[in-house]
């Protein structure tokens, strides 16, 4: 049985690990996708290879987490097989073992933050950053592109790359008003130094396959034409589905395999989706099969039925509005710049941010370097409800020396004070230091 | 005593064991219009001073369905086939009489969609026309609910010789491989049925009341009256034969390697703790991936007779054989030879074979000695680079639980066991490059006939049990009965244990024998909204090969 691509496929369905025996994020997960990818035979296509996820270390974590007090103490061998598993397909993606690869692994983690206090929508370390940042480590540079497909915004990847204009993060989901994590409307634009390379596209409640794919074809294609990464991920939530029983749309199986045939990433990494038995065993087996280049065309739910999941057409009319506008705004990012720094050299933002897995709230600070040259020297202040208070230095990939020099005294500088920790991280370097 | 008859393509080979001592052993070539002539002329050997009254069982194995998958002349199959959705029919259709008819379960055997009359008398219709016998029906998720499949069945099964299901093959999910496994039972049933036919005529001359066992792809036996209903079980015996063979005269407790070297190829089995490693889904034959259990065997083309060749400087070695040694008068040079120039091997006509490598020595720009050496390093060099990629393959598949990737058995063979022409030649020198002790079991030529004799029986058994739904199937039985919400793993174990126990009596184990393992279990809370709808419960057990009770080497009385 012949395909047109070599497929990667690193499955890792962690048949013994759960948040909590009744939570959605459970040992049962995966296991009617496991069912399902066996049942059809995809691991016996020539062109589909299966490989064993590496582990993550915790290197890997600290390149792009501040981890509090460290990374040991908020993850899980879980969450080191997960990322592993995520990095195991970039891996042999980049030596060209496949052409694209899909980490089907759990648990997720496109809620978590730069700065982890504990988890957050399930997810504690960001397996996608973390994968991203291990190619550039061990590949060099990449113009990366990261096209969120999950019904949730994906808040945790937005804040790791705000101030990156080396990784576009493009999300797709459901309105912030009405669903967790409430956050990912339009005018969340990206950092001052990357503004325009963070794109948010909310969807109404009840949007079908036709709004997803008419903003794919007129919004998020056009963006990465005009973009040119030297690389694609796709974070591929699968909670879009109109059987999913934590959010409202109204995706499908069939729908989640041709946008996958058309954004044709190299790496897929599985973040969300919890109708584990009437979503997920078709949606994978539809995502692995256009991966490969195989007819997917068959692929069904057994209850599918699209007159009963039909957009109406006000909800057509609003997200022909809206991908108008949002891409006049990426047109338009350039000149946006100079109105917002107006000339400042430094910009700071403060935030509460919650972790509802672990109920934790988050108080942070953030001060950006304004800088022409690179993503710009950041720092952060953050104090959380468990009592910790850190600060952070962290200068940005692909940094220039004044933001490295400014950085480096700074942390040279600066003392511990009322502070439990202060970090430094350098990821041009690969250094991470802790006072 | 016990008579074990390997029928292979070339040779039928014969042992006579009083436990595990050979009383006497013969081989004979296998004439393959008159299988019936070999037989007797192999026993007739065996039995030239004793009479067969001594016996109390015999084990054949045989390629006989092998070699009719692999020459093409098995029986025409129509088959059915309820796809459901998912992948595309076209990848279905096994061969020109398969037809893709509706009705399907679901992952959790659940009926979806059931199964048309009209559609089912059409296509049966269609098979009929074209003069097919042989029906294979295959459902996807059949082994969840094998409703769609006996549905059809009750339909169709009077119009046809043979009807093959395909839950009945094996309790693996695989859809694509259980068609492949269906349409090659039925496709070999005539032809298996007319070899045990022969061997029913055959053991008829003797005295019988013995039992009579064929071997499996998985090392293991059945009782031949149960090897009817399930053919195919039977393809690809003969590497198991030699493997089973090896196992039984040899003191293997620990992670192994076992080499056949042959003339053409070399097979390579590995052991982990003295228990051969099986397929993990099933055996490959002639392109088509299958269900069926067997062991895990890789062979590569270079043997003893390979054709050895120099271009542009490289030796090159194999992978087809010209003929024999040019010690045997064969066309062109080989290991064997460069093995007699190195005074590895005392066989054939050492002229021939320094004139075969000092031919090739001139393209090498060696001398003869350094190129029969060059060559013998070199074979040494593929074959354990073989196994060394056999190796990392079993120790890098995917695991699926967190304590296994973390804790994680890798296997780290400390022996290697050799058989075939060659053994005593190359046996050393490919211990030395693998790092493992090294060691020529006795009685090698017949370690296949051997390994039939004491093989084992051996089945496996899949129990599912849904406490929502409240019905626990027993896969490969095709038996669905219901279960309390109460049902937990525990009885799901007992019943696994009980009733593979019955199916491996009924294969023909002696109750007092069996040893039971259970491979796989598994119990997951099923959760809708945020309550406990009920337990998904997966428990396989197995009678894993190995030799038949108290035999093995270094357990002699
Ligand atoms: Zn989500
Ligand atoms: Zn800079």
């Amino acid at each position: 049985m012949k395909g047109t691509r070599k497929t990667g496929l690193i499955f890792f369905p962690a048949f013994d690990w759960a948040i909590s025996p009744t939570h959605p994020e459970r040992e049962e997960r995966l296991l009617y996708t496991q069912d399902q990818v066996f049942e059809e035979g995809l691991l016996d296509f020539d062109n589909i290879t299966e490989f064993k996820p590496g582990l993550a270390t915790i290197e890997d974590i600290n390149r792009i987490h501040v981890c509090v007090p460290d990374a040991q103490s908020v993850i899980t061998e879980s969450h080191l097989i997960s990322a592993g598993g995520a990095i195991t397909a970039a891996d042999v993606v980049m030596q060209g073992k496949v052409d694209n690869a899909f980490a089907l692994v759990r648990p997720p983690g496109h809620h978590a933050m730069r700065i982890v206090h504990g988890a957050r929508g399930f997810c504690n370390i960001n397996i996608e950053a973390i994968m991203i940042e291990h190619i550039r480590k061990k590949y060099g540079h990449r113009r990366v592109a990261v096209v969120d497909t999950d019904c949730h915004h994906g808040d945790g990847t937005q804040d790791i790359y705000w101030h990156d204009p080396d990784t576009l993060y493009i999300s797709i989901h459901q309105d912030g008003r009405t669903l967790y994590p409430g956050s990912g409307f339009i005018e969340e634009f990206g950092g001052p130094n990357a503004l325009g390379y963070t794109i948010n596209i909310p969807l109404p409640p009840h949007t079908s396959q036709e709004g997803f794919l008419y903003t794919l074809d007129n919004l998020i294609l056009p963006i990465l034409d005009d973009y040119k990464p030297d690389l694609i991920i796709n974070s591929a939530g699968q909670d879009n589905h109109y059987t999913d029983p934590i959010t409202n749309m109204n995706f499908t199986a069939q729908g989640y395999a041709i946008l996958n045939e058309k954004l044709s990433p190299h790496i897929a990494v599985l973040e969300g989706g919890y109708s584990i038995e009437s979503a997920l065993p078709y949606v994978n087996a539809g995502i692995i099969l256009a991966m490969a280049g195989i007819d997917y065309s068959s692929v069904m739910e057994p209850d599918y039925d699209p007159e009963a999941i039909r957009q109406s057409p006000q909800i057509t009319r609003y997200i022909e509005q809206e991908v108008k506008e949002i891409y006049q705004l990426w047109k338009d990012r350039g000149t946006k710049k100079a109105e917002i720094t107006e000339g400042a050299g430094y910009l700071r933002r403060r935030r509460g941010i919650y972790y509802d897995t672990d109920n934790i709230e988050e108080d942070q600070i953030e001060t950006i370097r304004i800088c022409e040259d690179c993503g710009g020297l950041l720092t952060i202040d953050s104090r959380a409800s468990t009592g910790n208070r850190v600060f952070a230095v962290i200068i940005p990939g692909q940094s220039c020396p004044a933001c490295r020099k400014k950085g480096e005294q700074f942390f040279e500088s600066i003392d511990r004070g009322t502070y439990d920790h202060v970090y430094f991280q350098d990821r041009d370097r690969d250094i991470y230091q802790v006072k | 005593m016990i008579l074990g008859i390997d029928v292979g393509g070339t040779h039928t080979d014969a042992v006579l064991l009083d436990g595990l001592i050979v009383r006497k052993k013969a081989k004979v070539p296998t004439n393959h219009e008159q299988l019936l002539d070999s037989l007797l002329a192999v026993t007739e050997e065996i039995f030239s001073d004793l009479g067969p009254d001594v016996l109390e069982r015999v084990v054949l194995s045989t390629t006989m369905s092998t070699n009719a998958i692999v020459q093409g002349t098995v029986s025409p199959v129509g088959m059915i086939v309820a796809a459901g959705p998912g992948i595309s029919p076209d990848f279905l259709r096994i061969n020109d009489h398969t037809h893709i008819v509706s009705g399907y379960a679901n992952h959790r055997g659940i009926i979806v969609s059931p199964v048309r009359d009209e559609e089912i008398d059409r296509v049966v219709s269609l098979i009929k026309d074209a003069g097919i016998d042989h029906l294979g029906i295959v459902g996807k998720f059949s082994t969840r609910n094998p409703g769609i499949e006996t549905n059809i069945a009750d339909r169709t099964a009077d119009r046809f010789r043979h009807v093959s299901l395909g839950h009945r093959m094996s309790g693996n999910l695989n859809f694509p491989r259980r068609i492949a496994t269906t349409y090659l039972n039925a496709a070999v049933w005539d032809i298996y049925n007319s070899f045990v036919n022969n061997i029913n005529r055959f053991v008829s001359r003797f005295d019988g009341g013995y039992p009579i066992y064929i071997l499996k792809a998985d090392g293991g036996t059945f009782e031949i009256a149960q090897s009817v209903k399930c053919p195919v079980q039977t393809i690809l015996s003969g590497p198991a034969a030699s493997i089973m063979g090896i196992l039984s005269l040899t003191e293997c407790g620990e992670d192994a390697i076992a080499l056949d070297i042959g003339g053409t190829t070399t097979d390579i089995a590995i052991f982990a703790g003295g228990v051969p490693l099986l397929e993990p889904l099933g055996v490959t034959i002639e392109g088509h991936k299958t269900l069926i259990r067997g062991l895990r065997t890789r062979s590569i083309g270079i043997g003893g007779d390979s054709r050895v060749r120099c271009e542009d400087g490289t030796i090159i070695i194999g992978p087809e054989r010209a003929g024999p040694a040019a010690a045997f008068g064969g066309p062109a040079a080989t290991p064997t030879d460069a093995m007699i120039v190195l005074n590895l091997a005392e066989i054939g006509d050492r002229e021939k074979a320094v004139a075969a490598i000092d031919g090739i020595s001139h393209k090498t720009g060696l001398s003869m000695v350094e190129t029969a050496q060059a060559i013998y390093d070199s074979a040494c060099e593929k074959i354990t680079a073989a196994v060394q990629a056999m190796i990392r393959e079993i120790n890098n598949e995917p695991v699926y639980t967190v304590h296994e990737l973390l804790e994680g058995k890798t296997i780290e063979p400390t022996a290697l066991y050799v058989v075939g022409g060659p053994a005593e030649a190359m046996a050393p020198r490919l211990g030395e490059l693998l790092r493992c002790r090294s060691e020529i079991p006795e009685h090698a030529e017949v370690a296949n006939a051997i390994g039939a004799a004491l093989a084992r029986t051996t089945t496996e058994l899949t129990i599912l049990a849904d406490t929502e739904q409240g019905v626990l199937t027993i896969v490969e039985e095709g038996i669905q009965i219901r279960i309390d919400s109460g049902f937990d793993r525990e009885k799901a174990r007992e019943v696994c244990r009980e009733h593979l126990e019955k199916r491996a009596i009924s294969m023909g184990a002696r109750k007092d024998e069996i040893e039971i393992e259970i491979t796989e279990d598994q119990s997951f809370n099923m959760v809708r909204g945020y309550f406990t709808a009920g337990k998904n419960i997966r428990i396989k057990g197995q009678v894993k090969p190995g030799l038949i009770a108290g035999l093995r080497k270094g357990t002699e009385a």
